[in-house]
């Protein structure tokens, strides 16, 4: 069991309210991730849930109970923090063995529980070792490990991946997902990055200032974004904005269009233009093209298509996936 | 980079700090060690030649000895004691965030400015005079007879005093060390469900304890030698002689430069050792 309900929560640090009313529904062994630019409440609203803050008004109830002025040792939630957090003066047997230290549980069931995490998270050969011996990605599964030990509700996860290097972080990504799968145990997790949200969340929710923008699951915020700015967070490259002339053919202030929804041709299309820059990977390119009426725009093309600096294209939108807003930003159905 | 030239240039130019700073230490000590193969009375017939190692002998011996190790070791032993677990509440206590923050901190630096004789007979003066004290004074109110601190409880008197010299730097230590702990480790123990003297015991303690053994053992170099706060309270007397001041009453007050400087000679040697173990101690925390 681990489903948690905010209801009209909002938190305020003197004068300035970071967390506006805020009303969100967490189900029982839901990925959750937040997502949104820096200094927008992430960590905030996590710090909430877990009890480290507390809220200004409002009411946190989890599995159906008011958790609101609970401890947060006693809200049964397991936080991993972006530092790691690690005891630097413990072994890294004795900082999974922290928290059921805590609880006083029976030594033998500690023992287990142990050597049980640290088999899962292949920590088994570092089990003696200090957490200034081992790497980055090291101790990270040693938090996870002294997380996952109390069998938690749910888990927390405050931009767990920011301190390690790209490849690490693609590996991490998978492996917490595994984990998720294993324990089907909620999880909340905090990250500004759209490419982890994506391929890590059942749910989505995306924020500013304090904000909800969207819930949804990955494939809705993609097809359906509610306004301008989940439109600008999600996807990437970023979706191409036009507004002015072509917008209002569309009877729309803005209109949106995804750079892999728009084919491109050298011959024919709908808007022409001058590339300004192609990068070839090989399975795609990207390029921006810049177009006298529409400004820049991004396209992606599968595989190869040889162009290069200057060459005139003819860009062809697919209708069919086109977004439009209306002048205060949220998107016309 | 340096060229042979240029080193020794730099040593020509070092030359004349380096041999003043030997001289200043190769003298006295050198006499000292010479002193202590001697009789030598200066009011009492001078220099009476060459007696090996019998003053050596003679210091160990002397009845007040013991006592004055016994009395050295009680006061450094009870200031450390009291300043290192002050230092660790005050510390804690500063660190929270509070209105007049700097103010505070000042004045609990305050008294390491202070001078030792200052500072001791303002306390011996103004709070422990039995007639005039401010602590006499209190226990009028109460209705008891005051107290006559430096004789009645002379040991406890000179350690409170010494404390008081002393805690301010060991708070300072101890709050820079308390300020370095992350809080998410804090964080993370009060999630692990450990309350708040759980989180003291296990993770804070543990990261005070290199900072506590630097203060342990600069304090006890510095409270070997306590001279000062004990001429100007007791003079000594009533169990407070310590082995510094008993050396002093060797040299001037027995007028016996001989037996005073087999006794500094034992003073070092206890002194080096201690500043052995801090160099070792210092000298990792500054690799760590
Ligand atoms: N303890 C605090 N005191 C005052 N302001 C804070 C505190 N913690 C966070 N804030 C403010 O709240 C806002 C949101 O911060 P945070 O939740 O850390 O953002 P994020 O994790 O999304 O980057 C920021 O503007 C930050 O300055
Ligand atoms: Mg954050």
């Amino acid at each position: 069991m681990g489903s948690i309900t905010l209801s009209k929560v909002t938190k305020s640090f003197g004068e300035a309210q970071v967390i506006p009313p805020l009303d969100l529904e967490i189900n029982d062994g839901e990925f959750v991730v937040f997502v949104g630019p820096s200094g927008c409440g992430k960590s905030t609203l996590l710090r909430l849930i877990a009890g480290l803050e507390d809220v200004s008004s409002g009411e946190i109830s989890i599995d159906g109970v008011d958790a609101t002025s609970l401890a947060p040792a006693k809200r049964k939630l397991a936080m991993v923090f972006q530092s790691y957090a690690l005891y630097p003066h413990m072994s890294v047997k004795k900082n999974i063995a922290f928290p059921l230290k805590m609880a006083g549980m029976d030594p033998a069931e500690q023992e287990k529980r142990i050597a049980n995490a640290a088999k899962v998270l292949n920590l088994t050969d570092y089990i003696d070792r200090r957490p200034g011996q081992l790497s980055g990605g090291q101790r990270q599964r040693v938090a996870i490990g002294r997380a996952i030990v109390r069998e938690p509700e749910a888990f927390l996860f405050d931009e767990p991946l920011s301190n390690l290097d790209a490849a690490l972080r693609v590996n991490m990504r998978a492996e917490i997902s595994e984990l998720h799968q294993q324990l089907a145990t909620t999880m909340i997790y905090v990250t500004h990055d759209q490419v982890e949200a994506m391929t890590m969340a059942d749910k989505i929710v995306v924020l500013r200032a304090g904000h909800i923008e969207q819930v949804g699951s990955p494939l809705e915020l993609y097809e359906r974004p509610r306004n301008l700015f989940v439109a600008g967070f999600i996807g990437s490259p970023k979706m191409n904005l036009i507004s002015g002339a072509e917008a209002a053919k569309h009877d729309a202030a803005t209109i949106g269009i995804r750079p892999e929804h728009i084919t491109l041709s050298k011959e024919s299309g709908t808007w022409a233009g001058k590339v300004g820059l192609a990068e070839h990977l090989g399975s795609d390119t990207f390029s921006r093209i810049h177009s006298d009426e529409l400004g820049e725009i991004t396209v992606r093309t599968i595989g190869d298509f040889a162009i290069k600096h200057g060459d005139t294209v003819y860009m062809t939108p697919d209708m069919s996936k086109l977004h439009r807003f209306d002048a205060d930003g949220l998107a016309i159905r | 980079m340096a060229t042979q030239h240029s080193r020794s240039a730099a040593r020509l130019m070092m030359a004349p700090a380096v041999i003043l700073l030997l001289g200043w230490m190769l003298v006295p000590l050198s006499m000292t060690v010479l002193f202590s193969f001697k009789k030598y009375l200066p009011m009492r017939g001078g220099d009476l030649g060459w007696v090996g190692f019998d003053n050596y002998v003679r210091f160990v011996s002397s009845s007040a000895f013991w006592p004055s190790v016994q009395a050295t070791l009680l006061i450094v032993g009870g200031v450390l004691l009291i300043t290192v677990v002050l230092g660790v509440v005050l510390a804690l206590l500063l660190d929270q965030p509070m209105w007049g923050q700097g103010i505070v901190r000042i004045l609990v630096i305050a008294p390491f400015f202070v001078m030792p004789t200052v500072s001791a007979l303002v306390w011996k003066n103004m709070f422990m005079d039995p007639v005039n004290g401010l602590l006499a004074h209190v226990w009028k109110f109460f209705g008891a007879a005051p107290v006559e601190w430096l004789s009645q409880a002379s040991m406890q008197s000179i350690i409170l005093i010494v404390s008081w010299q002393w805690l301010p730097f060991a708070t300072l230590i101890l709050l820079t060390a308390v300020q370095s702990l992350d809080s998410e480790q804090l964080e993370a123990a009060e999630m692990d469900g450990a309350p708040v003297f759980k989180r003291f015991w296990y993770i804070i303690l543990p990261h005070l304890a290199r900072a506590i053994t630097v203060v342990v053992l600069i304090q006890t170099i510095f409270l070997l030698s306590i001279f000062a706060e004990i001429f100007v309270t007791t003079q000594g007397s009533f169990g407070t002689k310590t082995l510094t001041y008993l050396i002093f009453q060797r040299v001037l007050e027995s007028q016996n430069v001989g037996l005073g400087s087999a006794g500094g000679v034992y003073a070092i040697i206890l002194a080096n050792i201690v500043a052995i173990f801090l160099m070792r101690i210092v000298g990792k925390n500054l690799d760590a």
